[in-house]
């Protein structure tokens, strides 16, 4: 018996297939060259970020300063990738705690269910009700700011949302007969998650980490742009726009290059997400 | 019958950036007033034809070469206006299923009336009144309100009329009908069948009915084309094709229809002691107000060697009665034993050799199977598990239950995406064999699978259990099948057992109205059992000749 | 309205009322775990011992922890919100103006970004795949990843110091008239409008084309209907209901957006009252100011759950 049950589409329009694109090209390439920067670039900087270089503050670019210099005569550039480093260090270790919690959680509570799962629910509804930044600044004006601060917070802020999500694709594979089948030869519940479960949710998991990647950079680099987040003299990206902010009104551009930073790693993300499937919501809203 | 109504002269459908035909220089015609069949197995294209009578094609593909006149006008190459135009007043189309056709957000009126409008045939109040007709006419009750409600409200029976009146209301030329009775229930086909007929009978309009499902067009059509993988095998009259074929996949298909209720010989005499039981089993579902038993004191006995079948249509609880049998749904009241001893309620209480010896084999093989493992990691893992085999072993013992199964030792290294149907349902039953079991629970599992290709599995599934003494529990809503290779059948309805004994016994001589009506609902290839059908539901026709008795042999 | 709509409201009300409540208990907590002794923070480090006992049994600060909570909740709802550490000036004092502004802040954005992002999400919508769609699409992809400091910041760069149109710092007061509030507040609803837009304009999208992918879109199509005639009342039937979801939850999510926006631009506003108690520690402040936006924060997504089910077409019922 056939089953025609082939989706239906918009008459005459064509949706755009997957194949690699040129836009894919360029988001991988983007973020292959920060990578590179982060891991090799102080290395090969002839400034030290933090060697005052020049008197004037806000130079323009020169030989020796690629892109001027800072608010206090730094070498803007060497200061840029050294914050790269940071940036993408903390998001990523944030991110990383946050998938960690969650998604351990996520899959226990969709196969475990009961009142486990109903209380893990109503904890990640009530974090899911408070305003992210909200709750950034509380704990922050509670502790103090630092960069392990930063982190925690972030991936105790990012937990709950990854949780919802995990938990809602092992639930639609929970229902799956394979493994009705697993659970029905007696597997533990450790091979169930990690031996059935896990590799076919991998995938969409990976999708949202990356997303979940940019959201983090972003959030990290709100806090550190309000002066809550990384502290002298180390900085990431959002630390180093507000340090040189005040270059704006006399047309230094020291403020606008870590913004484009920022902008080319996150954009480059969702453009990647975007291109090469979806995570766990069709084109899940920043928070 | 007058003059050709439409014409589809070598139609070639592939995909839009290249790569092979989906339809292959498709050909035939339809007259006013005939009902020609297109009849195919999956991937056969015959959908994709009918929609090419819209002028339309799915996402992705393409109209090649070849051209499909409807009316004087070629739909393959007609601008949109054109297809406009004729679209829903000059030819129509009837859904598979109701979720495909309404929108959940509009009254019913408002969408049956929607092709008028849209054609500016007929004012509002003009739409509403021959929308009403056709209601009074598919008899649908109270057809003067009945418009007013939403899709949600109204049953699936009716929802079918009501497409059919959409269709019908701007009197089209043509009407494509695609496949309007595969989901549903025996008995419900039936009436809709009838109701079709019924509404053609007298018209001027052709019809394109696609069906896999050769028994039920055997009833309707006039004409019938055969189509696989694309092309036409054959096309003819339909007494014709269906009593003379010429080409060998005709014949084939023919042929497994009839096989069914030709395969086993009667069951010897001595029986052994039974392997599982369930004793007055009750199984109930949901809390509360909306608590209902999906089982009620159901009994089962499985004997090593046979085979219980358990008939009945959706919502009968046979699922859930298997489900129970293997400890995946605690029964209420009833204890189910293997070997005479009581089993626990649910499977995690079970011992890891209860639960080995009483195996599940899944209805869709597509879930059935994890994705992401190879057939060979799949099978080994059961062997792991029950027998703490070691590597080498391992390997060995997968290559023999691939044989057993009739797959070759390569299959071990694909995953199931790599599988078609078919071989997807072998390596569902040879992972249920591969924990040795003495009982298999069969849970619909060929209802998903073309003719040819289930009539295989059911045929493997009823050799292993005479060779290797296994006792299986077949749950099933097509008679046909059953009736061959069961040694007991069990009738279910509404979670009771109405009816059960040996095959011959229970469709030679029906006793329960239930099982007559069941009975007399299988689709037959010969004529006028439609009309037989419907007399048995009147009460009219006393017990209806079975098909056993017209597919067997004459004495 | 049918009697389940009403219990469905009040259920999902009192939802919202018990998570404000779990909220108030976090955020009073917090204040405790502040470490070091309130009294002595706020006389400073010379105050005399009596001085500094004395203030703390004014605060009250020697009754135990519940019943403080319960004095501060039951404040809380009639009205006293406690007093600033640093500014020693009643809360309820302070807040108004400061909420007002705000207020005003995202009124404005919300009455500029909506509906032009749902036509924009439409326009998308009806020219799916097309190259001007897809350019869009990537654009409107790049303004939602970006952070809105950014977008303030070529904001200003742009329209204050390049242009001069408009000016860098926000100094708004209200009683100046509404010309210049406009003009106060011009930069600040631009930088925000532009960031939501963005995601409801691709949220839109992305609903309307999923929708075209249900099978009586096909039918709608087989039945002779127009392109535009699917898309505009087909589609939207059904999208009634996510669409007011997705609105509403980007309304909540301004909160974020408002936060920064308000500190680039000094706005005076709550968010920037609450960023500048931060750096004091103030606390009675960040309570009172984190409890209004979690407020606000839980009605509005209560408010979106419930319009997203409202509009949900299986509950009509035909009369």
């Amino acid at each position: 018996m056939s089953t025609t049950t082939a989706p239906t589409g918009l008459l005459r329009w064509r949706l755009p297939l997957r194949r690699p694109s040129l836009v894919a090209a360029v988001a991988g390439g983007i973020l292959a060259f920060w990578i590179g920067a982060a891991l090799l670039g102080p290395a090969l900087l002839p400034h030290s970020p933090i060697d005052f270089i020049s008197d004037d503050s806000f130079a323009a670019p020169t030989a020796v300063a690629w892109l001027g210099t800072d608010y206090l005569g730094r070498d803007l550039l060497a200061r840029l990738i050294s914050a790269a480093r940071s940036t993408l260090l903390i998001s990523f270790l944030a991110t990383l705690g946050a998938h960690l919690i969650g998604d351990t959680l996520g899959i226990l509570a969709a196969l475990r269910g009961g009142w486990l799962a109903a209380g893990l629910e109503r904890g990640a509804e009530v974090m899911l009700s408070l305003p992210k930044l909200i709750v950034g600044l509380v704990v922050i004006a509670l502790v103090g700011p630092s960069a392990t601060v930063l982190v925690l917070v972030t991936a105790g802020v990012y937990a709950a949302t990854v949780f919802r999500i995990a938990r809602a694709i092992a639930l639609d594979l929970v229902g799956l007969d394979y493994i009705r089948a697993a659970r029905l030869r007696g597997e533990s519940m450790g091979w169930v998650m990690f031996g059935e479960l896990l590799p076919n949710m991998l995938p969409l998991l990976a999708a949202d980490f990356a997303l979940r990647m940019s959201f983090s950079i972003l959030f990290m680099s709100n806090l550190s742009f309000l002066g809550l987040g990384v502290q002298p003299p180390m900085a990431d990206w959002g630390g180093l726009v507000r340090e040189n902010l005040e270059g704006l009104a006399s047309g230094s551009l020291a403020a606008v290059y870590p913004t484009l930073a920022i902008a080319s790693v996150t954009i480059s993300l969702n453009l990647l997400v975007d291109r090469w499937g979806s995570s766990g919501g069709a084109g899940e809203m920043r928070t | 019958m007058s003059g050709e109504l439409v014409r589809v002269e070598r139609l070639t459908i592939g995909l839009r950036n290249g790569g092979p035909a989906i339809v292959q220089d498709v050909s035939f015609s339809a007259a006013e007033g005939e009902i020609v069949a297109l009849i195919g197995e999956s991937g056969s294209g015959k959908t994709t034809v009918s929609l090419a009578a819209l002028g339309h094609v799915r996402p992705g593909l393409a109209f090649r070469t070849g051209s499909v006149q409807v009316d004087g006008v070629d739909m393959t190459r007609a601008g949109a206006a054109d297809l406009r135009r004729m679209r829903g007043r000059i030819v129509a189309y009837v859904a598979q299923s109701a979720a495909a056709a309404f929108n959940p957000a509009f009254r019913l009126s408002a969408q049956i009336t929607e092709p008028a409008r849209l054609h500016r045939s007929r004012s509002r109040p003009a739409a509403r009144a021959a929308a009403v007709e056709l209601y009074r006419r598919l008899e649908l009750p109270e057809p003067e309100k009945i418009g007013e409600r939403f899709v949600h409200e109204v049953s699936g029976g009716q929802l079918q009329r009501f497409m059919l009146a959409m269709a019908m209301i701007e009197q089209p030329r043509l009407i494509v009908f695609d496949e309007p009775t595969s989901a549903l229930d025996p008995t419900t086909q039936v009436e809709v069948l009838a109701t079709i007929r019924a509404a053609m009978r007298g018209q001027q309009a052709a019809a394109i009915f696609v069906s896999h499902d050769l028994p039920v067009v055997a009833q309707l059509a006039d004409r019938i084309v055969v189509m696989r993988r694309g092309r036409v095998v054959e096309q003819g009259p339909a007494r014709a094709i269906l009593e003379a074929p010429t080409q060998d996949y005709t014949r084939s298909l023919l042929e497994a229809l009839r096989q069914r209720g030709q395969d086993t010989p009667p069951r010897a005499a001595t029986r052994l002691a039974p392997v599982l039981e369930a004793k007055t089993v009750s199984v109930g579902f949901g809390r509360g107000n909306s608590a209902f038993l999906a089982v009620d004191r159901a009994s089962l006995t499985v004997r090593p060697g046979e085979i219980v079948a358990v008939v009945g249509e959706s919502g009968s609880g046979k699922t859930t009665l298997a489900h129970s049998l293997v400890g995946l749904h605690a029964p209420l009241t009833g204890s189910i034993l293997l070997d005479g001893v009581p089993l626990a309620d649910r499977f995690q209480r079970r011992s890891r050799d209860e639960r080995r010896r009483v195996q599940m084999v899944f209805q869709s093989a597509d879930t059935a199977l994890n994705p992401g493992h190879t057939v060979g990691q799949i099978l080994g893992r059961v062997l792991k598990l029950y027998f703490n085999m070691d590597r080498p072993a391992r390997a060995a013992r997968v290559r023999e239950l691939l044989g057993l199964v009739h797959l070759r030792p390569e299959h071990a290294d694909s995953k199931p995406g790599q599988l078609s149907g078919g071989e997807k349902h072998r390596v569902n039953l040879a992972r249920a064999l591969a924990a040795a079991p003495d009982v298999l629970i069969c849970d619909e599992v060929t209802s998903a699978l073309d003719t040819i290709i289930a009539e295989g599995v059911m045929r493997l599934i009823a050799t292993l259990c005479r060779e290797r003494k296994l006792g299986i529990v077949l749950i099933c809503h097509d008679l046909t099948a059953v009736a061959g290779m069961a040694d007991e059948v069990k009738v279910m309805r509404h979670g009771m057992v109405v009816e059960e004994g040996q095959p011959g016994a229970v469709f030679r001589k029906p006793q329960h109205p239930y099982t007559r009506m069941l009975i007399s609902s299988v689709p037959q290839l010969r004529a006028g059992w439609l009309d037989e059908a419907l007399a048995v539901r009147q009460g009219l026709g006393a017990s209806t000749s079975s098909f056993l008795e017209l597919m067997e042999p004459s004495e | 309205m049918s009697g389940g709509m009403v219990r469905l409201i009040l259920t999902r009300l009192v939802g919202a009322a018990v998570v404000l409540l779990a909220v108030s208990l976090l955020v009073f907590a917090s204040g405790e775990a502040l470490p070091g002794d309130v009294a002595q923070l706020m006389l400073g480090e010379g105050a005399s011992q009596e001085a500094v006992a004395q203030l703390r049994q004014q605060l009250q600060l020697d009754r135990p922890a519940p019943e403080r909570y319960l004095n501060w909740l039951g404040g809380m709802v009639s009205g006293d919100w406690g007093v600033s550490y640093t500014t020693r000036r009643p809360i309820s004092e302070i807040l108004p103006p400061r909420l007002a502004n705000t207020a005003l802040l995202t009124v404005l954005t919300v009455l500029v970004a909506v509906p032009v992002a749902l036509g924009l999400g439409i326009l998308m919508a009806l020219f799916a795949g097309g190259r001007f769609e897809r350019g869009t699409s990537v654009v409107l992809l790049g303004l939602s990843a970006m952070p809105e400091f950014m977008l303030a910041t070529l904001a200003v760069l742009i329209f204050a110091v390049k242009l001069r149109w408009l000016p860098a710092i926000s100094n708004l007061n209200i009683t100046n008239g509404p010309l210049e509030a406009a003009r106060a507040l011009a930069l600040p609803v631009l930088t925000l409008s532009l960031a939501i837009a963005a995601q409801i304009a691709r949220m839109t999208r992305a609903t309307l084309v999923n929708l075209a992918e249900r099978p009586f879109i096909e039918m709608a199509h087989l039945k002779g209907a127009s392109r535009l005639r699917v898309i505009l009342v087909h589609s939207l039937a059904n999208a009634v209901g996510p669409l007011a979801n997705i609105v509403t939850l980007n309304i909540a999510f301004l909160i974020s957006g408002v936060v920064v926006v308000e500190t680039i631009f000094a706005v005076p506003g709550l968010a920037q009252l609450m960023i500048n108690s931060v750096s004091t520690r103030d606390m009675p402040v960040i309570e009172a100011c984190a409890m209004i936006f979690c407020c606000v924060y839980v009605l509005l997504l209560a408010a979106a759950d419930l319009l997203g089910t409202a509009f949900n077409p299986r509950l009509r019922r035909s009369r």
